[in-house]
């Protein structure tokens, strides 16, 4: 009855709800990770890089691609590059060149880039993948290698943003050219169930990576760093690789664990119908983290990559590679683990503190006089609890790991308790200024002098002579009921140490 | 008075510097020379009379004040039009680029505008200089000077044509497989590829950029070492740029011109002659060689038997690179754009009509090529074997300058051939360059000298080639050959060039 093409149905089978895909298939994953680096000027010319400059002003004959311009290597380009291949422990290429892959594209100038295609920088490296519940994944990278980015199209009219049925389309060349590493991984095999997870944390322990080697501002929401998830999909994980597809542009960390998810539920269902993945590109939708098909490939990609010939080789010499090996600063892991043994937290606690994202700030805490105890409890406990309430990071909050740690000394002091220390973070909240200030302010300064307390103390013992009876009969048990009835009157801001002290004197002379 | 235009770059800038004459009237004496010719010879895309003029005005102030000024400053110049100068038409010969303007100088261009030349204007040449004959302009063909129906070579035809024309003492060329050196020789002038890497090529319209090399066309062999220690030398802008300074080339040349040339060795390259090669080339290099033993060289025999597959490598690798850097002509950001004349416009639409449009039959054919050269499957079978052969001629190269200081070969097979004569036959047009060929593809140094007349009365040239970084030899011998030549001729070979006009 119905002549509907039967491809069409059939080619859209259900998802497979996750848990039960993952019961039956191994995911297999492959992430490349492009980062923007953070350099004055671009991969191959003098134009300075900032963002948000007015479009099309940061460009120069050779970024522009303008005849008769050629390129000349960046070196602090290389520099960051190799940075980042030693940081996951990659080999470093001894001499390699750039090649062009060429593709006819508007936002790319000279209508090919320039990039590294079988002789990257750095090669054969790995990087140990920490899950939150503290398990361990090792990702082996096949590959680091360096290029330049494109410029950036933006459609204008039609249907969101999209090239198709746009009246006519805009493009800034600024971004054509800022130098970009791409980090390409092995198949990421044995991830099971907990694939997303590690692509998620893969990605981010590569951004904590770039920013600890400042090489990159790395802030994803600016598209610093940018990700391309492969997945496929094999019933057993002995059975021979699936075919994959590769989401691109995945450009936060959830969208990166999400479109896992999506893929796995997705090729599960098709390979449940009996169906065959199609090798392809795919887009990322964050309103509903589904993926779609992108542009179709009637042909077979051709980019018809040769070596660059106006660039001579690369050639880092071994002294100069282990001098930057040398100077490597402290990686977010080995960082991690060193300040877990000084602070002496359990495992799960260390945990906590990591995921919350309050090693930093506590790290600041102890340095500004807290102990590492005193810095957990502010940051994993009351401030915790007011960052959630409001909504926002822990590092939002209106308050520095400074103002803390002079918060703790204030207590350590003495001059003021706990319950008004949670007072004082109220000020300093609401930008009344540091904890001193505030204190000073607000007039929460412990009662020291001896003169109101003693007046306070002797109104509660005539108000309660039976305990000053018992105290002298050699029960000291009820002089807690003093000591209260006097940090009642004085609104809590007495020593109840002093107190204590000046009632005994005061029952005992 | 003397006409200013006869004189010899070197002869000029004494002149000059004497207070005989000022640059403005040099400079007014080849544009007027210009106006009276340029309907015959076609050498130029743009003559720039009014830059030109203040340039030279701006020099003899300097001077007059003066002030201490570069050997060759006030000298006019001419500068292919594949080069690159700001606020002044760069079209390399092509459609796909009329109306642009630059907005920066070639670092040669630079330089010459630092020193004070005023350039007269840019030059005809083969579009993106694909070409033997200034046939494959956009804008119609130069001429010979020695004979108007007969081609200039290419593809610096123009530049050729306007020295030997005396529209210019001086010009600028490029040379990717011959473009400097076959013209010079069909035109009775001297012209020069320097070692690849001595001339820097930014701001050059690439062709091919492992092959492109900017150099000196002239007519007297000193006033093209003047002209390459101008231009030569480092430059960071160019990464394949050599960072070492020149060899001395002014000091090669007067030393040769002294005529000495005991001790040294010259290869005859057994496979750069015999078939292919009119006789009358031919009995012209065996009197050269006759010059150059009479002056004390030796002369021997060497073999470099991959120069047989030098044409074949190359016409893989320049397309293959060319079809490349000519990617960025596709009506996006400079230059034509073309709209489809129906159907939606779309960026790649509009793309392939610009390029449709824009570049003529040779430059489609070369990209063409070079587009399946380079293809997924193909790449080892051409692009690759055409690399391997490269190394092959390097290694003859290395093992012939261990036998002889320079090498030596007619610059070209023919004397220059009639318009249209080979417009139809790509092959036979490629052909011209098979002598000059190796010279690109090995990255070495290479000089034409004009060594007579063939048995058509039009002029042969002599090639010399030198190890890369030894662009001296070239001028010590070919500064040696000239004086021979012209001690037997009575005079320059150019004297004898019909008067035009």
């Amino acid at each position: 009855m119905t002549t509907q093409s039967t491809t069409t149905t059939a080619s859209t089978p259900r998802l497979v709800p996750y848990d039960d895909a993952v019961r039956r298939y191994d995911p297999v994953l492959g992430i490349e990770v492009h980062v923007e680096l953070g350099t004055r000027t671009k991969m191959f010319c003098a134009a300075e890089v900032s963002f948000g400059a007015d479009p099309n002003t940061q460009t120069t004959p050779v970024s522009l691609g303008l005849p008769g311009a050629l390129p000349v290597v960046n070196g602090t380009a290389v520099e960051y590059a190799i940075r980042i291949g030693l940081a996951l422990n990659c080999q470093i290429a001894e001499s390699c060149r750039f090649a062009r892959k060429n593709y006819f594209y508007p936002d790319v100038p000279k209508n090919f880039q320039t990039s590294q295609y079988d002789e990257p920088i750095a090669f054969d490296g790995w990087l140990d993948v920490e899950l939150e519940d503290g398990t361990v994944h090792r990702v082996e990278i096949e590959r680091a290698h360096m290029e330049e980015d494109a410029g950036k199209n933006t459609h204008v009219g039609g249907s969101a943003g999209r090239i198709h049925g746009a009246e006519y389309s805009l493009v800034d060349y600024n971004r054509a050219g800022i130098p970009l590493v791409e980090i390409v991984t092995r198949p990421i095999e044995g991830a099971g169930e907990r694939a997303p997870e590690v692509a998620r944390a893969y990605v981010q322990a590569l951004r904590d990576i770039f920013r600890v080697l400042d090489v990159s501002e790395a802030r994803m929401e600016r598209g610093n760093v940018r990700a391309d998830v492969n997945l496929s999909l094999r019933p057993t994980p002995e059975s021979p690789l699936g075919t994959r597809t590769e989401t691109k542009n995945v450009n936060s960390f959830r969208s990166v664990e999400r479109a896992v998810r999506y893929e796995v539920s997705r090729q599960a269902a098709i390979l449940d119908a009996g169906q065959t993945v199609i090798q392809e590109t795919r887009h990322f939708h964050e309103e509903d983290g589904s993926t779609s098909p992108g542009r179709v490939k009637s042909d077979a990609e051709d980019y018809r990559y040769f070596p660059e010939p106006d660039l001579v080789p690369v050639a880092p010499s071994r002294e100069w590679v282990e001098e930057i090996r040398a100077t490597l600063p402290e990686l977010p892991q080995a960082r991690r683990r060193r300040l877990h043994d000084e602070w002496g937290f359990a495992d799960a606690e260390m945990r906590d503190v990591v995921n919350a994202g309050a090693l930093d700030l506590i790290e600041s805490t102890v340095a500004a006089g807290a102990t590492a105890a005193a810095a957990r409890k502010w940051w994993m406990g009351e401030l915790a609890r007011r960052a959630k309430q409001d909504e926002v990071e822990l590092a939002e909050l209106a308050i520095t790991p400074g103002q803390i740690g002079e918060l703790q000394q204030l207590v350590d002091a003495g001059r003021i308790n706990d319950k008004i220390a949670r007072q004082v973070l109220d000020g300093v909240l609401a930008g009344e200024g540091d904890p001193e200030q505030v204190v000073v302010a607000r007039g929460l300064e412990i009662v020291s002098d001896d003169g109101p307390l003693l007046a306070a103390i002797d109104e509660a013992l005539a108000a309660q002579p039976d305990i000053v009876a018992k105290v002298r009969a050699g029960n000291q048990g009820p002089v807690g009921a003093i000591i209260g009835a006097v940090m009642k009157t004085t609104r809590g801001q007495a020593d109840a140490k002093r107190v204590r002290e000046l009632v005994l004197e005061r029952i005992g002379g | 008075m003397t006409d200013l235009t006869r004189l010899s770059a070197a002869r000029l800038a004494e002149t000059l510097a004497a207070g005989e004459a000022s640059s403005v009237e040099a400079t007014r004496a080849h544009l007027d020379r210009i106006a009276a010719v340029e309907g015959d010879v076609h050498a130029f895309l743009h003559v720039s009379s009014e830059d030109a003029l203040a340039t030279a005005a701006d020099v003899d102030a300097r001077r007059a004040a003066g002030e201490e000024l570069h050997p060759l400053a006030g000298v006019p110049i001419a500068v292919k039009d594949v080069v690159v100068t700001q606020g002044m038409p760069s079209t390399a010969g092509s459609k796909i680029l009329e109306g642009w303007i630059p907005p920066y100088d070639a670092t040669l261009v630079e330089k010459i505008r630092a020193a004070g030349l005023p350039i007269l204007g840019k030059t005809n040449m083969d579009e993106f200089a694909m070409g033997s004959s200034t046939e494959h302009s956009a804008y119609g063909n130069s001429h010979n000077p020695w004979d108007l129906e007969r081609t200039p070579g290419g593809s610096g035809g123009g530049s050729a044509a306007a020295v030997a024309a005396f529209e210019a003492p001086l010009a600028i060329g490029t040379d990717t497989g011959g473009s400097i050196r076959q013209p010079g020789a069909v035109t009775g002038t001297v012209g020069v590829k320097p070692t690849y890497g001595g001339v820097s090529r930014y701001g050059l319209i690439a062709m091919a950029s492992s092959l492109d090399q900017a150099g000196p066309v002239t007519r007297t062999v000193l006033d093209s070492a003047l002209l390459h220690e101008l231009i030569g030398g480092h430059d960071p802008r160019d990464s394949t740029s050599i960072p070492e300074p020149l060899p001395a080339l002014v000091a090669a040349a007067r030393q040769g011109a002294l005529g000495d040339l005991s001790g040294l060795r010259v290869g005859v390259v057994t496979q750069l002659q015999g078939d292919g090669y009119q006789p009358g080339v031919l009995a012209r290099f065996q009197e050269s060689l006759e010059l150059l033993t009479t002056a004390g060289a030796e002369v021997v025999e060497v073999s470099c038997p991959s120069f047989e597959s030098a044409l074949a490598a190359y016409y893989l690798i320049m397309p293959a690179e060319a079809s490349s850097n000519l990617a960025k002509f596709d009506g996006m950001r400079f230059g034509l754009r073309v709209e489809p004349e129906d159907g939606p416009i779309t960026a790649e639409r509009v793309m392939a009509a610009t390029r449709g449009a824009g570049f003529g039959d040779e430059v489609k054919r070369r990209v063409i090529l070079g587009t399946y050269a380079l293809s997924a499957g193909y790449y080892d079978a051409y692009y690759g074997s055409a690399q391997k052969v490269r190394t092959l001629i390097q290694r003859d190269f290395a093992a012939a300058f261990g036998q002889a200081d320079v090498l030596v070969s007619p610059t070209a097979p023919t004397t220059a051939f009639r318009l249209g004569e080979k417009l139809d036959d790509p092959l036979a047009m490629y052909l011209n360059d098979v002598a000059t060929i190796p010279a690109n593809l090995a990255g070495v140094p290479g000089i034409s000298v004009p060594n007579g007349l063939s048995d058509d009365g039009l002029p042969v040239g002599f090639q010399i080639l030198a190890p890369a970084k030894a662009d001296d030899r070239l001028y010590r011998v070919g500064a040696a050959l000239e004086a021979a030549l012209e001690s037997t001729w009575g005079g320059p070979l150019l004297d004898r060039a019909p008067e035009l006009g």
